[in-house]
């Protein structure tokens, strides 16, 4: 049977549908799940700890990067039309509105989201997640829940962080080190930036975002064929999967909030 | 509750993570200076406002004393009828009269006041009278074109002749 037969296409569909299903299923049970995982903290904070603490590092010194670049480039654009000061509203539109909740939710896919699926993945392919059911434990609730809700809670955090320490980049390089003025950078950048139209928007997109790549690196996780080979795989789906529905998401997001 | 070790840590992120939203809402977004924007407003018609936008700068010697607050079409005399909001600090005759200038050569419009001499000074729900329009680019490309038209027009015109 070659690969347009009928029963082959049939057999693929249904195998994606199942997929689709399992996925939604999951995806509703962990947002009933909130309350749960709310009333044991513990759990939810170490995975905070975990996710949120170690993730801190890379996100500031990337963010601070990314202030930098963009304080040089905005720079030797804006000074060919006169107009520098605008740097600082430059530098903070794009951090607050784009680059923090994507730039971040990209990192925190990388660093976070592909332990998780190991994590999980591995807890699968030992078979401690059998062992829970066998003890009449809900591994969705005792395990994924917390995890979910912290990555979500963690998100928002981390991006305001990154957009924070890039204003900052940016304030090093446009101000300190080129000689832009100080007092125009910060007011352009305080006249041109709404709390809620721009950083408002922001943080919900980045709480969109934390939604999107805990739930596919915990779906990653959970799905997994429990062999080494499968966690592989299943890790390298993850970085892969949420880095692409973040970008796709990114676009959705912004055409439905800053289209006027 | 029993507390562990990472409490402090947790804490600590979280604090860290509220320490920079409250930086981006303070230091970039201006939180605070929206909410106390208290001020006495003053209407004008323009012919033309150009670009003008919500929000932009009032400003005299170059010092920002208001914002537009909003921006409506009269329909009775066909002209744009602005709102400023000018700071309580600041007093300015009742005769200034306002242009719309333009930061730059592609800036930001925003709306210039010149004082006049008047004793009595602007006061809530005022109305100036005497304004400047908007400076329309396309207007003064057009007369330009025109006027060039004329020369260009009339000097082959005298060569034919003599």
């Amino acid at each position: 049977m070659s690969w347009w037969h009928p029963a082959h296409v049939g057999h693929a569909v249904r195998g994606k549908l199942a997929d689709v299903g399992h996925g939604t299923r999951l995806f509703v049970q962990l947002l009933r799940l909130l309350g749960t995982a709310l009333r044991r903290p513990q759990l939810m904070g170490d995975q905070i700890h975990f996710l949120g603490n170690y993730s801190l590092s890379i996100i500031a010194v990337s963010g601070l990067f990314v202030g930098f670049v963009l304080g040089l480039q905005g720079y030797y654009t804006l000074q060919r039309y006169g107009s520098s000061e605008a740097l600082g509203l430059l530098v903070a539109l794009s951090l607050v509105r784009e680059l923090g909740p994507v730039v971040t939710a990209l990192l925190f896919a990388g660093r976070a989201g592909t332990s998780l699926t190991a994590e999980i993945g591995l807890m699968k392919a030992g078979e401690q997640l059998s062992a829970m059911e066998m003890m009449a434990v809900d591994p969705v609730s005792r395990i994924l829940a917390p995890r979910f809700w912290a990555g979500v809670i963690v998100m928002p955090l981390l991006a305001a962080v990154f957009s924070a320490v890039g204003v900052i980049g940016g304030w090093i390089v446009g101000v300190l080190m080129i000689g832009v003025d100080g007092g125009a950078f910060w007011g352009q950048m305080q006249s041109g930036v709404d709390v809620w139209q721009d950083l408002g928007n922001g943080v919900l997109k980045s709480f969109v975002f934390g939604l999107t790549v805990t739930f596919v690196a915990l779906l990653q996780g959970y799905a997994a064929k429990p062999t080494p080979e499968g966690v592989s795989r299943a890790t390298t789906r993850t970085v892969v999967m949420a880095s692409l529905a973040v970008l796709g998401l990114d676009f959705v997001l912004t055409a439905l909030m800053f289209s006027i | 509750m029993q507390h562990s070790k990472n409490d402090v840590w947790v804490g600590l992120f979280v604090m860290i993570g509220a320490a920079a939203l409250v930086f981006l809402a303070l230091q970039s977004a201006n939180l605070l200076n929206i909410s106390f924007q208290s001020g006495y407003r003053v209407t004008a018609l323009f012919d033309n406002i150009g670009g003008l936008k919500p929000k932009a700068a009032v400003r005299s010697a170059g010092v920002v004393v208001g914002r537009v607050e909003s921006i409506a079409f009269d329909d009775t005399t066909y002209q744009a009828q602005v709102t400023l909001s000018l700071q309580d600090g600041y007093k300015f005759p009742r005769d200034s009269s306002l242009k719309i200038l333009t930061s730059g050569l592609l800036g930001d419009q925003y709306i210039g006041i010149d004082p006049g001499a008047d004793e009595k000074n602007l006061a809530n729900g005022d109305k100036v009278t005497s304004t400047q329009s908007a400076v329309v680019l396309e207007n003064l490309i057009g007369q330009f074109l025109y006027g060039k038209a004329e020369e260009g027009g009339s000097a082959p015109g005298n060569s034919n002749k003599k």
